[in-house]
């Protein structure tokens, strides 16, 4: 039976509930505890009727004030874009050179080229422009298509061997191996020769016989001296930058079946200000030309 | 009842809270205070609005905090971010200040200058005009709900909002152009973070100086636990001077009784004016304690009566305790306020205020920045050299524009180019951080293996300040 028993040591009163002699004490919840338990309550349901809230099989509860976090977020895009037209628009109305000489328009381009290049550029060219195998530095000094503010633009607006692109930068190493233009041999000496250029020869007798070969067939596009031609997008064979590797066995391979890399042409993705961006920081990566 | 029941039954684990109605007092302290609030109140108030022609796009004020801009500003002076230790100088400064006056003259600081005192003396004095007295507001405290009692009541919390509302918006001044801030306060226009400010100053001059009051100097305020290690028995203090007060006698009847006994009766009445005008409700006759504040306003009360009654004034007294155990013993009093304590105060206090002072003045308006780019640590060049790139920044810290010079030294054949301006003569706005792209390339062959110390330069073409910074060249390990 109920036994309601007031407490000597707290003054309270008992529940009724005794276990072996043990009692438990009447201990409410504070007044305040509960206020504040049903306010909680008003707002949830405040909450349902002015936010989404219930889903039904097709839908969902609008709320009343019709927010929407993907609404939110274009918003937030919008006004983002707001703030920064401003700089867009003196962007986009400046030539690139113009703008790597106005110290406020260059940290503004340095900026948002670096961030448009980390999001599009950086998979293949890696931050900073630390290129990897096969895919080129550039924060080096040596440009295949160009280093200028305008060779740099016209690469990015168009591409390399871009699909689809009539501007686009092209051209074509043949596959002297694979297609047997040349013989095994021939490759070796000609691999010889492009290594004297650099002084890196390991047979010079086969370097030497190499020579003839080099003039006849690819001197057309490297050049006699194999300095390469930059119209052409033909490589310097004689600096110390080497794409596809710097050893024998990289040159060989790149005689026998060529790789050709290619870049998405990003004016058909990007708007002029960001290509522009785009121009001024890889220019200032390595310094450009 | 059991043991646990007369341990936790009879005592209280929390002290019943008494409201206290302090009474309307004038004398020497009572004026004093009041010309220190006057003072206070006027410089916290006014010196947001003081101007300062500082050139465009800076607010002209002579004394801003502007977060948004990064800077501070005081009067001539100007702060960036990384000076910030200055404010450090200005803490310890503010520290030994308190100290060194405690020392000497007891708790001046809480009694005079605190602003919780001064606030609460300011809220005090306007539940005064409005609802009276310290009788009158009692007797409108046991009041049940009237019509006269709400409005009066209505109109102290509303006035009090008013003063709280003017020293959270005075706060918020010294962070914002003042006249911008007040104009768009009222348009709606300020920011968020500013109205929350405004509101949670506010709101805590409305709660500590119109409801705490006294609490947080007895309950929540640090200071008075540990103040009492600062005092001596030549620190000048509040007191009442025992030996000449007691034992009291606040009737003809009792009087009598004491000489009946064969003793003097004190000088004490027992009218007990020093307690009724205690801000903090207590009765100073019972010693020094954490809860005087050291105001001097019971000083002022007992000078009144011993006045009024024809006995000697300074009963209570502002005096330190030798002094008073001369008194006592009838001995001319000695006051000592050259003591070691206050010596190295003093001295404390001035060498801090002397190596800031020595700083601020000789402190370089230049400093650069230098990070090197991580990702390519370096890059060969076609020549087989090699090229490392850094982020140079000058920090032009100057009203005027900067031409600066840059050389960088470490290893031989180095050449340097800079992005977007030539290396002899970079321009750097006033008061601004000219952001540089650094090239430095070595010949093929000159650069050691692996990282190599250099340091680079910057110099200030007008004034010949230099500034230098180490930083490495990296090249491939080999």
């Amino acid at each position: 039976m109920t036994d309601l028993y007031r407490d000597d040591v707290t003054g309270k009163e008992t529940t009724g509930h005794e276990w072996d002699g043990i009692r438990e004490l009447n201990t409410p919840l504070p007044k305040w505890w509960l206020m504040v338990l049903y306010a909680c309550i008003l707002w949830s349901i405040g909450y349902w009727v002015v936010y989404p809230a219930w889903p039904s099989l097709t839908s969902y509860t609008k709320g009343v004030i019709g927010y929407n976090s993907r609404a939110d977020l274009s918003n937030q895009i919008a006004s983002a874009a707001e703030a920064q037209a401003h700089w867009l628009d003196a962007i986009e109305n400046t030539s690139p050179e113009a703008i790597a000489n106005d110290p406020e328009l260059l940290n503004f381009a340095m900026a948002g080229g670096r961030a448009t290049f980390n999001e599009n550029c950086a998979p293949c060219h890696a931050v900073g422009g630390a290129g990897r195998p096969g895919f080129p530095v550039l924060a080096d000094d040596e440009w295949i298509w160009g280093g200028t503010l305008a060779d740099i633009s016209l690469t990015l607006q168009h591409g390399i061997r871009a699909a689809d692109n009539a501007d686009t930068r092209n051209n074509l190493m043949p596959r002297f191996g694979a297609d047997q233009i040349l013989d095994q041999n021939q490759i070796n000496d000609v691999a010889e020769f492009v290594l004297s250029l650099g002084n890196r020869a390991e047979d010079s007798a086969a370097a030497e016989r190499g020579r003839q070969l080099f003039a006849d067939n690819c001197a057309a596009c490297h050049g006699p001296a194999g300095e390469g031609v930059r119209e052409l997008g033909s490589p310097n064979l004689a600096d110390e930058i080497w794409l596809y590797g710097a050893d024998k066995a990289g040159i060989v391979a790149q005689i026998y079946q060529p790789r050709m890399g290619v870049m998405p042409a990003w004016g058909e993705r990007l708007d002029s200000a960001r290509i522009k961006m785009l121009a001024v920081y890889v220019h200032s990566l390595g310094g450009g030309e | 009842m059991s043991l646990a029941g007369s341990l936790f039954g009879k005592s209280k684990l929390y002290a019943e809270h008494v409201k206290v109605y302090p009474q309307r007092i004038w004398g020497r302290f009572r004026k004093l205070k009041w010309t220190t609030l006057a003072v206070l109140l006027g410089i916290y108030y006014l010196v947001p609005w003081i101007r300062w022609d500082r050139g465009p796009n800076v607010p002209d004020q002579a004394v801003l905090i502007d977060m948004g801009g990064r800077r501070a500003y005081f009067l001539w002076i100007e702060i960036w971010p990384q000076e910030v230790y200055y404010l450090t100088g200005l803490l310890i400064l503010g520290a030994f200040g308190l100290f060194f006056a405690t020392s000497l003259l007891g708790r001046v600081w809480c009694g005079f200058t605190c602003p919780q005192t001064v606030w609460t003396d300011l809220f005090m004095q306007v539940e005064r005009w409005i609802e009276g007295d310290r009788n009158a507001r009692m007797k409108l405290d046991q009041q049940g709900f009237s019509l006269g009692k709400a409005s009066r009541k209505m109109a102290k919390h509303a006035v009090w909002l008013l003063i709280a509302l003017a020293t959270g918006g005075a706060w918020a001044m010294y962070f914002d152009d003042a006249p911008t801030l007040l104009r768009r306060f009222f348009t709606g226009d300020a920011s968020q973070l500013q109205y929350i400010f405004v509101a949670l100053f506010t709101a805590t001059t409305y709660v500590l100086a119109g409801w705490a009051r006294e609490q947080v100097c007895i309950y929540m305020c640090p200071w008075p636990r540990f103040q009492a290690a600062m005092f001596d028995e030549h620190s000048l203090l509040v007191t009442y001077e025992t030996w000449r007060g007691e034992p009291r006698a606040h009737l003809k009847r009792e009087t009598a009784a004491i000489a009946a006994s064969g003793e003097k009766a004190g000088d004490c009445i027992d009218c007990g004016l020093c307690v009724r005008v205690c801000p903090t409700g207590i009765d100073i006759r019972n010693g020094q304690q954490l809860a005087c504040i050291g105001c001097g306003l019971c000083i002022d009360a007992c000078n009144s009566v011993m006045e009024k009654i024809g006995r000697p004034l300074e009963l209570i007294t502002y005096d330190a305790l030798s002094a008073q155990a001369d008194r006592a013993a009838g001995r001319p009093p000695k006051r000592r306020l050259v003591r070691p304590r206050t010596i190295i105060y003093a001295v404390a206090i001035l060498l801090v205020g002397v190596g800031m002072l020595a700083s601020l003045s000789l402190r370089s308006r230049l400093d650069i920045s230098l990070l090197a780019d991580r990702s390519p640590l370096f890059v060969r060049l076609k020549d087989g050299g090699i090229q490392n790139a850094y982020t140079l920044k000058i920090l032009n810290m100057q009203q005027k524009s900067g031409e600066f010079s840059i050389d960088v030294r470490g290893i031989d054949g180095l050449e340097m180019k800079l992005i977007g301006t030539e290396t002899g003569h970079i321009l750097v706005t006033p008061d601004a951080v000219g952001t540089f792209r650094l090239l430095l390339q070595v010949p093929k062959g000159a650069a050691p293996a692996g990282s190599t110390p250099i340091s680079v330069t910057v110099k200030n073409l007008a004034t010949g300040e230099e500034s230098l910074h180490d930083a490495i060249f990296n090249a491939p390990a080999l």
